[in-house]
């Protein structure tokens, strides 16, 4: 897509602008409006009468928090067909993991046309940046960022560190299973 | 001995309401900012189950601050460190004492004045209590040894003491209108009626002096947007060394000096604890002028916080030149205009 220009023409320093008291009057309409329309909803709905939300306003931990369709979330290690990991322990992602955190032990795949599996893969989480660089730099496609995770917590920092299994099928972070 | 101790009664339930009103300007804020962006506001702090539209945040607030380690840094001057805070404060609170909360009234064969502390002077008295306040500001930089915090108490000062002027020129000619620096005649002299039916509220008097003064005033109190001296979540203020109780003493200083610039507003121009078209006299209309005062006050507070929310921020030297060079000219002007047009109605 070619880079497009908008001209973005400055507006004129006018008397009007200059004593301010006119352009401060115009913005309290435009805030006083947003206030009383707000209050207006939020007593109806109160009264339990259907309008337009008054707010918009996620209640986080109660409702599910909305995330943006390319938000980069905790990490996931996809499969093949079989079952087995994808992953080739080719170790392009702990190169190129800027937070140093991503740790894999390599090992001989049984199957000769892969050659090379994870004995072990394990990312800290507590250490990771979410930059997206290992999913981008895999070859085979093993790893990706699109879990919709993000409450990932624990009570100790070496529950951080998700091992090859956890990272494979999920788990539940504890403040979420309590 | 007795009207000494009722004084002090009266100026201890003045600086209650005044405090009382402070923390619920810290929901006010909060709720109001967030109604006006489309959000809901803090709603999780509560009692038993109960949340009562967050009102419970500012008791929460309260707690925080007095639980919370009070850190002096080591190379702070420490007596003008600790006492900083309260010069703050104590100033203001006291000036929430001379404000006119109700007028003379004969109540249960007494004759009690409504307003804690009376005096013929009691607008210089209020003004110079509110600039008192500066030192506290100066104070708090100075002591707590950081550049920052010096910084940030010189630039209070300097916006402080340039808003000063242009609040005493403008409060100079409405006092000049009434004839009087008592706070409790003012309000008494626009009891009257102009043409027989628009109440002589300082504000119909002084259209231009009250829109000087309610800026001066938002400059005087370090509201947004003239909020430099602490620049919230930007700038580095005056304050950043303090923590605990003392910082939550300066988050105080605010709320009660937005009060005590509000009611001198309602004192000077929206007429004080008058009713138009009631006479109060008696223990009943002692109650409605305190109401009614209350009410004014309210109302000019909920305008100042909307103003906060709609402006953004000046820059310093935006700020010291619309204080030198737009408002002080201005207010030096109105008070030219209303010495010939008093003049002039004098002559008639
Ligand atoms: S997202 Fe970035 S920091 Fe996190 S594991 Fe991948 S490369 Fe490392
Ligand atoms: S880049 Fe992909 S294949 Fe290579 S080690 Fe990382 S996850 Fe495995």
């Amino acid at each position: 897509m070619a880079i497009k220009i908008k001209e973005v023409t400055r507006p004129p320093r006018n008397f009007q602008g200059q004593i301010f008291i006119w352009e401060v009057w115009l913005g309290l309409l435009v805030t006083f409006r947003h206030l009383f329309v707000n209050l207006w909803r939020h007593t109806l709905k109160a009264m339990g009468i259907k309008t337009e939300p008054g707010s918009v306003t996620i209640q986080y931990p109660e409702d599910p928090a909305v995330l943006g369709r390319r938000a980069r979330t905790r990490h996931r290690l996809l499969k093949r067909e079989d079952g087995t990991p994808r992953c080739t322990a080719c170790l392009l992602c702990e190169t190129i993991c800027p937070a140093k955190c991503i740790r894999i032990v390599a090992e001989d795949s049984p199957d000769v046309i892969i050659e090379k599996r994870a004995k072990s893969f394990s990312i800290d989480l507590g250490l990771c940046v979410f930059c997206g660089y290992c999913a981008e730099a895999c070859p085979v496609d093993a790893i990706h960022m699109d879990s919709s995770d993000v409450a990932i917590t624990a009570y100790d920092r070496k529950d951080m560190i998700w091992n090859m299994a956890e990272l494979l099928e999920g788990k539940k972070s504890p403040s979420i299973a309590q | 001995m007795i009207s000494v101790a009722w004084t002090a009664v009266k100026v201890i339930f003045a600086v209650a309401t005044g405090l009382n009103i402070a923390g619920f300007l810290g929901w006010l804020e909060r709720k109001q900012s967030a109604v006006l962006q489309d959000r809901i506001g803090a709603n999780r702090a509560e009692i038993f189950g109960f949340r009562v539209l967050g009102f419970f945040h500012p008791i929460a607030d309260a707690l925080k601050m007095l639980t919370k380690e009070d850190y002096i840094p080591p190379f702070a001057h420490q007596p003008f460190y600790a006492m900083a805070p309260g010069i703050s404060l104590g100033f203001g609170l006291l000036g929430l004492a001379a404000l006119p909360f109700g007028g003379n009234i004969t109540a249960f064969g007494h004759s009690v004045s409504l307003q804690p502390i009376q005096s013929p002077y009691g607008l210089l008295l209020v003004l110079g209590l509110l600039s008192l306040g500066v030192h506290g500001v100066v104070m708090a930089g100075y002591s707590s040894a950081s550049n920052y915090g010096l910084i940030g108490g010189l630039r209070g000062a300097s916006q402080m003491i340039a808003y000063e002027v242009c609040l005493a020129t403008t409060l100079s000619s409405v006092a000049f209108v009434y004839g009087t620096l008592d706070l409790q005649q003012a309000v008494l002299w626009q009891g009257r009626l102009l043409f027989g039916f628009i109440p002589a509220w300082g504000i119909v008097l002084q259209p231009l002096g009250f829109l000087l003064f309610l800026t001066a005033a938002a400059a005087e109190t370090k509201r947004t947007p003239f909020d430099l001296p602490e620049g919230e979540s930007e700038i580095v203020g005056y304050h950043v060394e303090y923590s605990g109780m003392k910082f939550g003493m300066f988050l105080m200083t605010d709320f009660v000096e937005s009060i005590v610039v509000s009611g001198l507003a309602t004192a000077l121009y929206l007429g004080g604890w008058q009713v138009p078209g009631l006479h109060l006299a008696g223990a009943l209309g002692g109650l409605i002028m305190v109401l009614a005062f209350l009410a004014k006050v309210m109302l000019v507070l909920f305008l100042l916080m909307q103003i906060r929310w709609t402006l953004p921020r000046f820059r310093f030297d935006q700020l010291l030149d619309l204080g030198w060079k737009n408002i002080l000219p201005l207010s030096l002007l109105n008070f030219l205009l209303t010495v010939w047009g008093v003049y002039l109605w004098r002559l008639r």
